[in-house]
């Protein structure tokens, strides 16, 4: 069963060939094996979490070649959690995008999903530097052709800007890798660790030329404030349920800043002290804010919840730029929240988009509005973080995490108003779209412009996939208990690198 | 040695940069195509410059050699860079052929306009 822990990148590598070579013409058969895979992808890694939920660190070494000649893929509780999260939130997007029939306007729309899931799975498990880039670069060249799925011109022009803004940061990453490389000699993350550990402080020049341009990069995938700009025009103008899927992608940032800046450049390595804290968190303060005022100034839906995403990466940030145990622990629990809700916004946006078209302005009740607009609304209050959803939790554990910190009046300034800012903006909108409605004179259902889409009500299974996401969010408050247990255990891994390092590295062997 | 690949890549670096700062979608490509150039042979120098040695260990006489890591590294980069440029032409020319206009920008729409998500 030791292979079990390539499985979540090995799967859907076949599946996703396997549908695009034999099954090109039949959508149905496309749907089953792309369900199935993301069900047993569901499956395979819940049994890699209870693998290691007691702590221990599993390698998985390719070719069999020992870390550090070889990529070595590993497992401890942060992976096993983010694989967790990819995984079921994998699972009502898709069945999302079957039922509102997202998957016909395009084609290979299943492969594609198949190798973005492979791309994320591979990032969360690698332990490797190089090896983490190229599994970027396949998540991201399958999120281009997401992203543009079934054309028109904006998301055309959008797409463009995504691309270029992206490779503009993979060219980056390759830079800081190489300057990493060159000081080093070393891409293994565990064996980075133990390098930079000995390198004396006064030859630290390059190596911190290479940490911050590695912090660049990862802040441009978690769209931290000022590089954020490709993220609200390439969600608001992708598919909702590819954006719906995006929700990770911003989290593959926040992990790998979480990762590498706990195992490589961690508290104790005198050569890269106070980078971090003095960036990021001011950034991430900016983040929140400039999020909360975009949620304010939307005047499209798409953008509403693409700016809702921004402000909640502004939160998980704060808390990760403490880097403290605590603020580690309410962050984890903060980003599986983060990722749902965001989620569940897109999809209710999809909702209310392909009934209502994507401008907040008063419009005619739809079919099924009463259910839409309370979907909206529990997906507002749960970005906004307002009680009784697991938002409010994560922000109240994000503050409580905060209080000691030098700049706490200002933390808890940021969030406190950004989220009244977000409730504003949240209500206006969903005022606008769901209750203005009802004044406007009703049009006659022969009346030409009324199209066949317009009238139809929401297929069930749509629902299904909301309602899926909600119960996630539902489930993460009421077992809110274990869940912070959870994740403070995580926390205290990562704040104890050693026997990470000591396992891939093979030293409890001897 | 050490100046021309060090002068190479700053030189196209700067390059790349300039042309992504324009406008019309073409010079942004070409400005892409430049700075991956520029890592590419970032990235050989990485391992150190060595001339005339072969990448791999000599074990019957101790000769020069010279790091096969960096090597093989920039082959990945290499590929994944081609792919990624191809990917963008594509969707530069979609967008080109669909809006018969070039620029990266995108036009702002009026409120309540049609929309063609």
């Amino acid at each position: 069963m030791e292979h079990l822990l390539i499985a979540p990148v090995v799967l859907p590598a076949l599946v996703a060939p396997f549908i695009i070579m034999v099954l090109r013409h039949h959508l149905d058969l496309q749907r089953i094996f792309s369900l199935a895979s993301a069900v047993l992808l569901a499956g395979i890694t819940l049994a890699l979490a209870s693998q290691s939920a007691d702590g221990t660190v599993k390698v998985y070494e390719l070719g069999d070649w020992p870390a550090p000649f070889g990529i070595v893929l590993v497992l401890d509780r942060l992976s096993a959690m983010m694989i967790v999260l990819t995984s079921l939130l994998a699972l009502p997007v898709l069945l999302y995008a079957i039922g509102s029939g997202w998957d016909t306007r395009g084609s290979n729309f299943h492969a594609l999903f198949q190798f973005q899931l492979m791309g994320i799975m591979g990032a969360f498990l690698t332990g490797d530097a190089f090896n983490l880039f190229v599994f970027f670069e396949v998540l991201l060249i399958a999120s281009y052709g997401l992203m543009i799925h079934s054309g028109g011109t904006r998301r055309f022009q959008a797409g463009v800007q995504y691309v270029v803004f992206n490779l503009l940061g993979s060219t980056l990453f390759l830079f800081a890798l190489g300057t990493l490389y060159a000081v080093t000699g070393t891409l293994n993350m565990a064996d980075l660790a133990v390098k930079v550990a000995q390198i004396p402080a006064e030859d630290t020049a390059l190596l911190r030329v290479g940490a911050v341009m590695l912090l660049l990069v990862f802040a441009i995938k978690a769209s931290l404030l000022p590089l954020h700009f490709w993220l609200p025009s390439a969600y608001a103008n992708a598919p909702m349920p590819v954006a719906a899927l995006f929700a990770i992608m911003t989290k593959v940032g926040a992990y790998s800043i979480l990762r590498i800046y706990t195992l490589v450049f961690g508290p104790e390595v005198e050569a890269t002290a106070g980078l971090t804290e003095s960036w990021l968190l001011p950034a991430a303060l900016l983040t929140l804010g400039a999020g909360a005022i975009g949620v304010l100034g939307s005047r499209k839906l798409g953008r509403l919840a693409a700016f809702g995403a921004i402000a909640s990466m502004g939160t998980l940030l704060i808390a990760i730029s403490l880097f403290t145990e605590t603020a580690a622990a309410a962050a984890l629990y903060y980003l599986v929240h983060s990722t749902l809700a965001a989620a569940l916004l897109f999809l209710v946006a999809d909702l209310v988009i392909e009934r209502q078209g994507q401008w907040i302005l008063p419009q005619l009740p739809m079919p099924q509005t009463g259910l839409i607009s309370a979907l909206f609304f529990a997906a507002a209050i749960a970005l906004a973080g307002m009680p009784p959803l697991s938002g409010f939790l994560g922000k109240l554990l994000v503050l409580d995490a905060t209080r000691g910190a030098d700049l706490a009046p200002w933390i808890w300034g940021v969030i406190l108003l950004g989220s009244l800012i977000t409730i504003i903006g949240m209500a206006r909108a969903g005022s606008l779209l769901f209750w203005k409605g009802h004044g406007l004179p009703q049009r006659a259902a022969e009346e030409p412009g009324y199209t066949a889409a317009e009238t139809a009500p929401p297929p069930a299974l749509a629902f299904v996939a909301c309602f899926g996401l909600l119960a996630g969010l539902v489930a993460l408050t009421v077992f809110a208990g274990p869940a912070t247990r959870y994740a403070e255990a995580t926390a205290a891994q990562l704040y104890a690198p050693a026997a990470y390092i000591d396992t891939v590295l093979g030293r409890t062997a001897e | 040695m050490e100046l021309l690949v060090a002068s190479a890549v700053g030189i196209l670096t700067a390059a790349g940069i300039y042309l992504i700062l324009r406008r019309r979608s073409f010079p942004v490509i070409l400005g892409l195509s430049l700075l991956t150039y520029a890592v590419n042979v970032f990235l050989f120098a990485t391992g150190r410059l060595v001339t005339a040695a072969p990448p791999i260990l000599n074990k019957y006489e101790e000769v020069a050699y010279t790091d096969p890591l960096p090597q093989a590294l920039v082959l990945t980069a290499i590929v994944i860079s081609f792919g990624m440029t191809a990917v963008v032409v594509m969707i530069a020319l979609g967008a080109y052929l669909s809006s018969l206009d070039d620029r990266t920008a995108m036009p702002a729409e009026p409120e309540g306009a049609g929309d063609d998500a």
